[in-house]
């Protein structure tokens, strides 16, 4: 989900973020900072002692923290971008968005070459599995995933095409590296041609999957041209949460903890996270929206509200596992494997 | 055995060893050719097989993580594979999916939930050994015949929803696809006359009507009704779960009996200590590493330790050399519960790292529970006897005896 975040409010508070020497986090140098289309520069973060960085797959992202002011930091995710063969280093590309909390602003104006950054482990929310054919449709700074993507199809020999709109055609990434691809891609800048044209996805494919990363009309835009599509088949990466609804409970519910037994309440204003940590039972979170993934815990019996913007309706159904850092409980008792 | 020589070939300065580590004398006891491919350099070149080896840790462990230039997609056996390749043969981005699908099934998480069901199946497997002997009694069993050989083939085979006809044939199944990861000697012979029929039955086990409804092969076609691999993925994928996960196992808790039973006073340990149970199986899977050895393929020239690997070479990574390398292991020959066997590479490390990881330690940590309470002591009865195999440390027999709490 979590691609370049720069829309997302994610403001890790330091009690939430893991301590130094945590082994998902590095440090990494900024080796190379290069404007790659109007408002978005990419970033290359070199393991600074040439020791290999941890392996990632095609749609994986990476937290960084950005030191925005002396006294604190924001966290931000990116989707990885770069060449995976290439084990010393990572690559995200990142939109200037003047109106988000600063993280890239920061990362455009003040985050300079040399620099070491804070950079967490990759996670991929956003898998690409094995189909016979992929629509790739990004929107605007959503092509970052579908770059690693387009990547693997071609090295796996799938059939695919990419459908990529943005804003003007000096505002589109990576359009060099997609010429070689020929008629496998569609170049749809707005202020040219309007809004992409959805209509090749009114009939399913039989055996394809539809990835999509863009902004949420897009996202929406697709779901809605999709229907037609088995749910599981049309696969998306968010840059900002769904909309959430009012908690269906309106009580408290009680934590079972079954590792470090105990129970505690989750009071009707804090989350999940927030009881957990009171209670001295921390879990490693992040984006505190439930887009990033950090925060998964187990869970052992009861029913969660899952209010994430990870898992589909089949994982949801199964009740094993939450994001705690916004989804809360349906049931008055839930158990988790803390 | 020789010591290193000159290499006659261009090698460069790679040094040459002349062993035979598939021989019946070093499959016997491979301990001094992996002392000699250790301390021969890090990269030596195998004379008699045209291969490259590593030994040492430090070089192994980054070897092993170096998928780029090592690539497992030519097969990961001294020669190119016989038999359709699962997914310890294939390299990124082929890889991602399934092992993804594979991973989330056989998570710690789901591997804790079946605690309950592991658990009661080593008691019933141990109360059954010991019925009859009375508390502060001895009784002699075989450790090998009579429980590294039974858990897995109990638990493992239910745990994937492979139904109970024929589940026999699981180790001769496995015994074969290990041997043939070798040169072609004596072993691969001898399993070829019936590799056919184990294949046929384990692919026939591994069809979505032969499976029970729940478990993990269940699992895997839920995977590809969700479209995370593709349905004609499913079978293989099942039934490398068989091969992969039922041998190594055996030979895994065999293996740590006999590193109990060979030193008494660790026994003593853990029974003052029950908490060492949580590192008893991995450094038993340190000095007793089950799968010896893995081979890759060069993808392009590699440098490792100094000296340069060509580009489209075979290479040996002898875990179970790394795993008693004295530069990473102090004291590595002794099985002692006091240390961190972490890092230990009997899983291996990086993308292709043991999947069945928490399955295994589940039914070691079981049986360890179950024992404990019951054994006072633990010693060897007879001499113990190998079963060889051309990647596996395998087993016959470990006579055991066992004097009651």
């Amino acid at each position: 989900m979590p691609t370049n975040a720069a829309s997302l409010t994610l403001d890790a508070s330091p009690a939430s973020r893991p301590a130094a020497g945590h082994p998902g986090i590095q440090s990494l140098r900024v080796a190379q900072k290069e404007v790659i289309a109007d408002g978005v520069v990419r970033l290359r973060l070199e393991e600074p002692h040439n020791a290999r960085v941890p392996d990632w797959t095609p749609g994986a992202h990476i937290e960084l923290v950005l030191p925005t002011t002396d006294a604190g930091s924001l966290s931000r995710h990116y989707s990885l971008c770069g060449d995976r063969w290439d084990p010393h280093a990572y690559e995200v590309a990142v939109l200037r968005e003047p109106n988000s909390k600063g993280g890239s602003c920061f990362i455009h104006d003040e985050l300079a070459v040399g620099d070491m950054l804070t950079v967490g482990t990759p996670r991929n929310n956003f898998l690409l599995s094995q189909a016979t054919r992929y629509e790739f449709i990004a929107g605007g700074i959503g092509i970052t995933p579908i770059m690693t993507m387009i990547v693997a199809a071609e090295q796996l020999g799938i059939d695919w095409h990419l459908h990529y709109g943005g804003r003007t055609r000096a505002s589109m990434a990576f359009l060099d590296e997609l010429a070689q691809y020929g008629d496998r891609v569609t170049i749809w800048p707005q202020d040219e041609k309007g809004h992409l044209n959805l209509s090749f996805l009114s009939e399913p494919v039989d055996g394809g999957r539809v990835y999509c990363c863009g902004p949420e009309p897009l996202l929406n835009a697709v779901a809605g041209a999709a229907s037609a599509w088995p749910s599981w088949a049309v696969r998306f990466e968010r840059f900002v949460p769904a909309t959430l609804p009012e908690p269906v409970r309106t009580e408290p519910f009680e934590l079972e903890l079954a590792l470090s037994k105990k129970c505690i309440t989750v009071g009707t204003d804090q989350t999940v996270l927030s009881a957990l940590s009171d209670a001295g039972v921390p879990v490693l979170s992040s984006c505190n929206e439930g887009v990033c993934g950090t925060c998964e815990v187990s869970v052992l019996r009861g029913t969660p509200e899952h209010r994430d913007s990870l898992l589909n309706d089949a994982e949801r159904a199964k009740n094993d596992r939450m994001f705690v850092c916004v989804s809360r409980a349906v049931s008055d008792r839930l158990v988790l494997d803390l | 055995m020789s010591t290193a020589t000159k290499c006659p070939v261009n090698h460069g300065t790679v040094p040459v060893l002349d062993d035979d580590p598939f021989s019946p004398e070093t499959l016997e006891n491979p301990l001094p050719f992996q002392e000699r491919l250790r301390e021969a350099g890090p990269v030596v070149f195998l004379a008699k097989y045209n291969a490259y080896a590593i030994g040492r840790y430090e070089d192994l462990s980054a070897a092993v993580a170096n998928w780029q230039d090592l690539s497992s997609g030519s097969g990961v056996g001294l020669n190119e594979p016989w038999r359709a390749r699962g997914l310890l043969q294939m390299d990124p981005p082929e890889h991602d999916a399934p092992r993804e699908v594979l991973q989330s099934i056989l998570s710690s998480r789901v591997l804790r939930s079946m605690k309950d069901t592991c658990m009661e199946t080593a008691g019933g497997l141990i109360k059954a050994l010991l019925a009859g002997t009375a508390p502060g009694g001895q009784v002699e069993i075989d450790g090998h015949t009579g429980i590294g050989s039974k858990l897995p083939v109990n638990f493992f085979p239910e745990a994937s929803g492979i139904d109970e006809e024929g589940r026999e044939n699981l180790v001769p199944y496995a015994d074969h696809i290990f041997n043939a990861l070798g040169p072609d000697n004596g072993l691969v012979e001898q399993g070829k006359c019936k590799a056919a029929e184990y294949t046929e039955w384990a692919t026939a086990k591994c069809q979505r009507d032969a499976l029970k409804p729940e478990g993990f092969g269940a699992d895997i076609w839920a995977a590809a009704d969700r479209g995370d691999i593709l349905h004609e993925q499913a079978p293989l994928l099942t039934r490398s779960l068989l091969s992969a996960g039922v041998d190594t196992t055996v030979y895994g808790i065999s293996g740590m009996l006999y590193a109990f039973a060979s030193n008494p006073e660790q026994w003593e340990a853990l029974r003052k200590n029950p908490n060492l149970a949580r590192v008893a199986f991995d450094e038993s899977l340190r000095w007793e590493s089950p799968v010896q050895q893995i081979f890759r393929k060069t993808t392009t020239d590699v440098t490792i330790g100094g000296s340069v690997i060509p580009a489209g070479s075979r290479v040996m990574l002898c875990f179970a050399a790394a795993n008693r390398d004295p530069r990473r292991w102090e004291n590595p020959d002794k099985f002692d519960l006091s240390r961190d066997p972490s890092g230990h590479l009997s899983f291996g490390m990086g993308i292709h790292q043991c999947v069945g990881q928490h399955a295994a330690r589940l039914q070691a940590a079981s049986l360890l529970e179950q024992l404990v309470p019951r054994i006072k002591s633990i010693e060897l009865a007879a001499p113990i006897e190998r079963h060889h195999n051309n990647t596996l440390r395998g087993w016959e027999s470990v006579p055991l005896r066992l004097t009651l709490a």
